[in-house]
């Protein structure tokens, strides 16, 4: 049976990348002694899949990944088994069975949401939060997005699915999906731009994002409807 | 939440931030109100490099085992770090607590290797530590240096304030405790060194003073204080089955070299390779007890979560109860999907239905260590492997579906002749041979692999070839190339690749492992001009150190190609460490007269090592 896992990462543990903290969950999970399934072959692995990988330097109260069991207890159990492997900063928020028709987590992530906030020093000098609704009432957003092979130009504004301040931080709601897949960053970058007229770039340090839930999309593509992917 | 030392705008700009932030499993976090005596252990390397040491976790599991210590981690900042922390003044910190090093009781180096000298100069400045111990002040940390290169601590001897000789699982525990007294009573820093030069094992260069000869070779070596040992004996545990033992070793978030659980099976070696330092060091052999092992083991394994194990020591064929520990672990890690590496076996029928059983035979390759390409030249290293034993271990291997060969050679080994080194590409030769002839056509997956591996041969201090003249630069390079022409012409040449090391740092680890206090000057001279990390090829500039030399006043040639005479007296001849100067001398003449010795389980040859009064010396005695 498939089982959904959702932890957070906060302090130091922003600064280990995603392949590590796959190592570091394998390594967790041997020794909680849950009975994951294993492949078969050779040199056999754990059956693992991870939701989104989070960008080194951000911080999460909403990631997943999903395993393979042969057999669990109950869903508090491997909780309880997990969060007693944790170090300082992550913490296992939630395991539950998945139902036999759900996809991997991978293919179901639909958005995400952001809280970004600013470092200490380092607020913009133009009226960032009366800005924001002139950005958001844009008809378009267009944007340079750099990929491996080529940069091109792509409308974010279809992407943002809100965008709002709450005290002195913005949260915004943007496509996540494998093929849409829009980074915080790159719409601080645009926003920047549109708020002070191309005067004030965003530094490469300025902002803190956390990213607060991983959702799928449990309507359709025209009408969407966005839940956290342990709801589902 | 652990404040970090470095702020997150230079974590991101940085290499690997994972390196500097502590936070792992089983690192071990006391509160500094609660503790007597802080103590940063440093591996003088990257971190990746220094996590996989093995010695570093016991001692570090030890130290944290005393309630009145807290023991922490500190390795190397990586070259982008080390150029931030220099230009903002950040003082180098320890993993655990971030607090800077300057504030700790001890700073604990170990000395793996000699190309890591200049990382020592550089924990000590990055640390704001005065780099030579007659400057530190009652503030500073005590410095201590261990590990293999403590051996011959003469090139660093200026750098630290105590050097510990020998298995630190012994006297640790005495000298904090000399160290708690001396505080109590405000003592000052140079009478609590006094005091631990007492100590078994501990060497405190201040308070020897060395004069030299005319020639350049030393006159005399001699306390300045009294009630000083005039010799430092090394300390030893006899009891490897009763000592301390990581069972929750440091699990890094980034892959580190060994990323695996390392059980340490035995100390020493009973062959008694004549170029070997380890073999002689750690003598006499002690095996640890089987069922110590596979309790060690399972906890390991239970509080790492690690996919694989690996045996470590210096020659793991010669364990005695080998059979029974490899067979209890793959029972154990088939149950738990774990895999087992085995290397430093020597390649027989039990190794080869091991390796079947552990290893997937298409990716992997056997290992040879002939070191040298005559049976003439193996005899003269004492190296007990012949030809056939090689031939009948490829042939068998080759039957089971084997087709990767790896041999490693040493160039430059005392007495070698052209005839030795055309002797590496017929030994190849013959191996490939042996496939041809072994394998039938239809069954063969391509061809056979042999890759060949050529090291330049350093004589090390307690060696018999202590006394060898080292070879240039130039004689290396044609070494290899003679040996790269005799691989070429043989009729298999297709089948075999030749790779050989670097000659510089080869010429350059050989002055520093044979080396006196004077080079110590060239050590801190070449740091202030930049060099760091001199083990990584890459980073290794040795046109400084050369010109360096020559400011100095000092001769590359004095401390590798000189001839030294059985009288000379060593810079390293007041540490005993169990086996006499007169054993090794016996040993170099054995050498030269290609005279083979047998091994400690065969026969006592009387080294000096049985005084300790237990491992191989006596076993079967009882």
């Amino acid at each position: 049976m498939k089982v959904r896992i959702k932890f957070s990462k906060h302090g130091a543990m922003k600064f280990i990348g995603h392949l590590d903290i796959m190592r570091y969950f394998q390594k967790a999970i041997r020794r909680s002694d849950i009975d994951i399934a294993y492949s078969t072959g050779f040199s056999p692995h754990q059956i693992m899949s991870f939701a989104m990988p989070l960008g080194v330097g951000l911080e999460s109260d909403g990631e997943y990944f999903d395993v393979e069991m042969n057999s669990i207890v109950s869903c508090e159990d491997i909780l309880t088994r997990l969060n007693a492997q944790m170090v300082e900063g992550m913490h296992i928020l939630n395991v539950r069975v998945l139902p036999e028709n759900v996809g991997n987590a991978m293919a179901s992530v639909a958005a995400a949401r952001y809280r970004i906030s600013f470092r200490q020093g380092k607020e913009p000098s133009f009226p960032w939060k009366e800005m924001l609704a002139d950005f958001l009432g844009q008809e378009s957003i267009f944007v340079i997005k750099q990929t491996k092979k080529s940069e091109k130009e792509l409308d974010l504004r279809p992407a943002i699915y809100e965008m709002f301040l709450e005290s002195d931080s913005i949260v915004m709601l943007v496509d996540a999906s494998s093929a849409g897949n829009i980074k915080p960053t790159l719409v601080m970058e645009a926003f920047y731009a549109h708020a002070s007229h191309d005067q004030e770039p965003l530094g490469e340090f300025d902002l803190e994002i956390t990213r607060m839930e991983t959702y799928a999309n449990a309507g359709t593509a025209e009408a969407p409807v966005f839940v956290p992917l342990d709801e589902i | 939440m652990r404040k970090l030392a470095l702020r997150d705008e230079i974590l991101l700009k940085i290499e690997k931030p994972a390196r500097y932030i502590g936070n792992e499993v089983n690192s071990v976090m006391k509160d500094p109100s609660q503790v007597d005596i802080r103590f940063a252990m440093c591996f003088p390397d990257v971190y990746e490099i220094g996590m996989s040491h093995l010695g570093i976790q016991i001692l570090y599991d030890m130290f944290n085992q005393f309630e009145d210590t807290w023991c922490e981690r500190v390795y190397s900042p990586w070259t982008d770090l080390d150029a931030i922390m220099r230009e903002e003044k950040i003082p180098l910190f320890a993993l655990e607590s971030q607090n800077p090093l300057k504030d700790f009781d001890f700073l604990g180096i170990t000395l793996q290797y000699e190309m890591c000298y200049t990382n020592i100069l550089q924990v000590l400045d990055l640390g704001q530590i005065p780099l030579y111990a007659c400057e530190r002040g009652e503030d500073d940390p005590i410095v201590i240096g261990g590990g293999p290169c403590s051996y011959n601590p003469e090139p660093i001897a200026d750098f630290f304030d105590l050097f510990y000789i020998g298995e630190g699982e012994t006297s640790y525990r005495e000298l904090l405790d000399v160290y708690k007294a001396c505080e109590k009573d405000h003592r000052s820093r140079k009478e609590f060194l006094i005091e631990a030069a007492k100590i078994q094992g501990m060497y405190v260069p201040q308070l020897y003073d060395v004069t030299y000869k005319e020639d350049g070779t030393i006159a005399s070596f001699e306390p300045n204080v009294e009630n000083i040992p005039r010799t430092i004996l090394k300390n030893i545990v006899m009891d490897v089955s009763h000592t301390y033992y990581p069972e929750k070793p440091v699990i890094p978030f980034i892959k580190a070299t060994q990323d695996r659980v390392m059980l340490e099976i035995q100390r020493g070696c009973i062959r008694g390779c004549r170029f070997c330092q380890a073999g002689q060091l750690y003598r006499p052999v002690r095996e640890r007890d089987v069922e110590m092992l596979k309790h060690c083991a399972l906890e390991m394994l239970k509080n790492t979560g690690h996919e694989e194990i690996s045996l470590t020591s210096l020659s793991s064929s010669d364990y005695s109860k080998l059979e029974e520990l490899v067979t209890f672990l793959i029972e154990e890690c088939e149950k738990k999907k774990i895999n087992i590496s085995l290397p430093s076996l020597r390649i027989d029928a039990f190794s080869l239905d091991v390796m079947t059983k552990v290893q997937d035979v298409r990716k992997s390759s056997l290992t040879f260590a002939p070191e040298a390409g005559t049976q003439r030249l193996r005899d003269v290293i004492n190296k007990g492997l012949t030809e056939e034993v090689i031939l009948n271990g490829a042939r068998d291997a080759f039957r089971g579906g084997w087709n990767r060969v790896k041999l490693y050679f040493m160039l430059g080994l005392p007495t070698e002749t052209e005839e030795d080194m055309l002797g590496i590409g017929q030994l190849a030769n013959e191996i490939a041979a042996t496939y041809y002839e072994t394998v039938p056509k239809e069954e063969r997956k391509g061809k056979v692999q042999i890759v060949v591996s050529t090291s330049f041969f350093i004589p090390k201090p307690f060696t018999p070839f202590q006394w060898a003249p080292m070879n240039t630069k130039e004689d290396f390079l044609n070494k290899a190339f003679v040996t790269k022409n005799g691989i070429m012409s043989q009729l298999n040449q297709k089948s075999i690749k030749y790779n050989w090391h670097e000659a510089d740092v080869s010429v350059l680890e050989g002055v520093l492992a044979r080396g006196d206090r004077r080079v110590a000057e060239v050590i801190r001279k070449v740091y202030e001009k930049g060099c760091i990390y001199d083990a990584w090829g890459e980073m290794f500039k040795n046109d400084i150190w050369l010109t360096t030399f020559e400011e100095c006043g000092l001769s590359v040639d004095f401390y590798t190609t000189r001839e030294r005479s059985l009288d000379e007296i060593f810079p390293w001849d007041f540490i005993d460490c169990g086996v006499t100067k007169e054993f090794l001398m016996r040993e170099w003449k054995n050498a030269m007269k290609e005279s083979v010795t047998p091994n400690c389980r065969m026969l006592c040859q009387g080294c000096g090592a049985k005084r300790f009064g237990g491992g191989v010396c006596y076993e079967g005695e009882n």
